[in-house]
């Protein structure tokens, strides 16, 4: 369907020979018939503004990466720490030391209990939406799902922290009293803007980008299969376990790394709910965190020289991080083409 | 796929026919045989229900180890499992495995929207609070921590104007760029676009506020205003059309693919050059679709707070002029009062938030009703 069409233009038949009569009634309707050269060259023209406008998505991506670059490394230079091991965020302090080890971490933490709570939920709801709901319901509640994904990250952040900061202090309490061996719950408070704070928060901002994209998927799992498993007296699981989960695994799987890839550059959420200091540890409940994005968010106020050189190097580094995710993650919906058209 | 269906099907088919307690206890009692299998009748669910609630609330409150929420979770387990071993013995494992998966799967749905719920409770309860005359008509100049008053005016005009300035850079540039890739791109330059469209649509915010704070506000204004660094909403506007262009080219690039090969060729067939029937038939067919993309792009970039933060400064007062000097957005303004020490604060960035939500489910809901009317509309 997108192939170009083989018949060619008018004006790219044969040269030299006077224009078709331009008052054949409906071509002039539609606009047709000039002179053949300015159409040619005309053709020409719209096709490199085009042609140019595309390669804009190209130099933009490189262009993020040089200039990142170009502003980075005066500041790396300056850096008395080892950038990629140190933990600790003093750019502006004499000699500056910085690193990303505590941040990153933090980058990843935050994403991976992110997913571990959303993608169970969000395929629930897909497959309830998909094969469970009646279809008015579903109608609604995917509608309802859209406008979710639609809700600006900030308005995220000022829920998490005015109304999840306080059952989730009291779930880390609770937890740390009673599964306080496990090493995760083993922190002793203050409690709540914890990674499990904004963990929490993460899974609820990106559940509707993984819900969406794979209730597209589980929807276009041919019926024939589907049917053909319910006629031979499947049950309803039976149907989903043979008929529909083995044909949208790899959109699952694209599914999952756009969440990852949105989990990872989340921003202003986790700047107003974690505790903004750079702790290098597993320890779920206690006060503290932040990750690459939210310490850009939360130093760059206050950042001199050598610290925006310092914020937009470790800037650099998570788009390198998202790059490679991303990359992954379309390079498996690009196998599958007839995914792109619903890719979030 | 469907072989291993059969396969499944049949290994299990075998056990419920010979069913040794199942046929014995159907032909008990039923004389004639039953077509179908004894099935758990629908009060039983309710009474595992029941009792469930009532084991957990018996376990939990007594003990002292947790609230309402603990009885909650523990009741859910209790059950599944207690559904599961039900189905179990009347109408076996099969089933059971079903009943307990749909009862999974409806509770993930419960699970999903109550922060949905939540969210939408609270900001229509805390935002509507401060959603007076002097939010709209009044800015933040002069507003300190013991005052009640204060609004928004500042940074609606900042959030209208750095998003319309984006739509006025994307619309022509993302749709010039849809048109390459569906109608004259071929080989592997349109395919490497497309294929760094989708990985743009993945870069997250804070790093394109990064791009044009190092590229704009860094380098070329200061060379265009006397050296200083022109943080401004323009440079706002910059960074939202980076995270717009992916979305616009991706939804214009869909449109203009639903647009059927006849009426290119048709147009083709009545002497109209490749350029013209682009313009003329095959954008206006796919022009809802497109409208919808881009009020879909805008909604997102009218909520992004972190490029903001980076590269237009945030100003209290009134500033029109995008171009110079510092401008605030109504997401910017809601972090910048949820992080004030002002007690009158929260309630500003809740009646910002509010603003802003209405704003972005006004644009999403009108691109919904836009695409109902494409004649694309699938």
């Amino acid at each position: 369907m997108g192939k170009p069409i083989p018949i060619r233009p008018a004006g790219a038949s044969v040269p030299g020979e006077p224009p078709h009569p331009p008052r054949l009634a409906p071509a002039s309707a539609l606009g047709g018939g000039g002179p053949r050269r300015r159409t040619l060259s005309a053709d020409a023209v719209f096709r490199g503004v085009t042609l140019a406008a595309g390669a804009m998505v190209l130099v933009v991506i490189v262009a993020i990466a040089i200039f990142l670059g170009y502003q980075a490394v005066p500041a790396l230079g300056r850096n008395s720490a080892n950038f990629f091991t140190y933990q600790d965020w003093f750019p502006d302090s004499a000699p500056p030391a910085f690193g990303i080890a505590a941040t990153g971490f933090g980058t990843v933490y935050t994403a991976v209990i992110a997913l571990a709570l959303a993608v169970p939920v969000s395929l629930g709801i897909a497959l309830y939406l998909s094969h469970y709901a009646p279809r008015q319901v579903a109608t609604a509640l995917g509608f309802l799902i859209d406008l979710l994904a639609a809700v600006p990250s900030v308005v995220f952040g000022l829920w998490g922290r005015d109304c999840l900061y306080t059952p989730v202090r009291e779930l880390s309490a609770w937890l740390n009293h009673y599964v306080g061996w496990f090493p995760p719950f083993h922190g002793d408070g203050p409690y709540g803007r914890s990674f499990l704070l904004g963990g929490v928060l993460l899974a609820i901002m990106i559940l509707p980008i993984i819900t969406s994209l794979s209730r597209e998927v589980f929807r276009q799992s041919p019926k024939a299969n589907e049917e053909a498993a319910l006629a031979l007296g499947a049950t309803k699981w039976e149907m989903i376990r043979t008929a529909v989960l083995p044909y949208a695994r790899p959109g699952i799987i694209a599914a999952v790394m756009l969440g990852l890839g949105r989990a990872l550059g989340e921003t202003i959420a986790l700047a107003m709910t974690l505790g903004n200091t750079n702790i290098l540890g597993f320890d779920l409940v206690t006060n503290g965190g932040t990750t690459i994005a939210a310490n850009i968010a939360n130093k760059f106020g206050e950042a001199g020289d050598t610290g925006r050189g310092a914020l937009i190097a470790s800037g650099l580094f998570l788009f390198g991080i998202t790059l490679v995710v991303n990359v992954i993650a379309r390079a498996v919906i690009f196998r599958r083409r007839e995914l792109t058209e619903t890719a979030v | 796929m469907s072989v291993t269906a059969a396969r499944t099907r049949r290994r299990a088919r075998i056990p419920r026919c010979t069913h040794p307690q199942g046929c014995a206890r159907t032909r008990r009692s039923a004389p004639e045989p039953a077509l179908r299998g004894r099935r758990l009748p629908g009060w039983a669910l309710l009474a595992i229900a029941v009792a469930a609630l009532g084991l957990a609330a018996a376990v939990v409150y007594p003990a002292g180890i947790g609230n309402w929420v603990l009885v909650t979770v523990i009741a859910a387990i209790l059950y599944l499992t207690g559904v599961f071993a039900a189905a179990w013995s009347v109408e076996g494992p099969r089933s059971a495995r079903n009943r307990t998966w749909s009862a999974l799967i409806h509770s993930a749905f419960v699970l999903a929207v109550l922060p949905l719920a939540s969210v939408t409770w609270t900001l229509v309860a805390k935002g509507s609070r401060r959603l007076d005359h002097d939010f709209f008509f009044t800015s933040m100049r002069n507003i300190g921590a013991r005052d009640a008053n204060g609004g928004a005016y500042h940074a609606i005009v900042g959030t209208l104007e750095q998003t319309g300035i984006a739509t006025l850079i994307t619309v022509p540039l993302g749709i010039c760029a849809a048109i390459y890739v569906v109608e004259y791109g071929r080989g592997p330059l349109a395919g490497t676009i497309r294929f760094f469209v989708g990985v743009m649509t993945g870069i997250p915010s804070i790093v394109a506020g990064l791009f044009v704070l190092s590229f704009w506000v860094l380098v070329i204004s200061p060379k265009l205003n006397g050296g200083r660094p022109g943080y401004s909403g323009f440079a706002a506007a910059l960074a939202l059309t980076v995270l717009m262009l992916p979305t616009v080219v991706r939804s214009t690039e869909e449109m203009l693919r639903l647009v059927p090969a006849s009426l290119r060729e048709g147009a083709y067939a009545l002497g109209v050059p490749k350029w013209k029937t682009v313009l003329r038939i095959v954008l206006p067919t796919a022009l809802p679709g497109i409208v919808t993309g881009v009020m879909l792009a805008l909604a997102r970039a009218a909520g992004e707070t972190a490029p903001v933060l980076l590269v237009a400064g945030g100003g209290a007062s009134i500033n029109v002029n995008p171009f110079q000097d510092n401008q605030n957005s109504l997401a910017l303004l809601t972090f910048q009062q949820a992080g004030d020490a002002s007690r009158y604060a929260p309630a500003r960035a809740w009646s910002a938030a509010l603003t802003l939500v209405a704003l972005v489910l006004i644009l999403t809901i009108a691109a919904k009703l836009v695409a109902g009317r494409s004649p694309l509309a699938r």
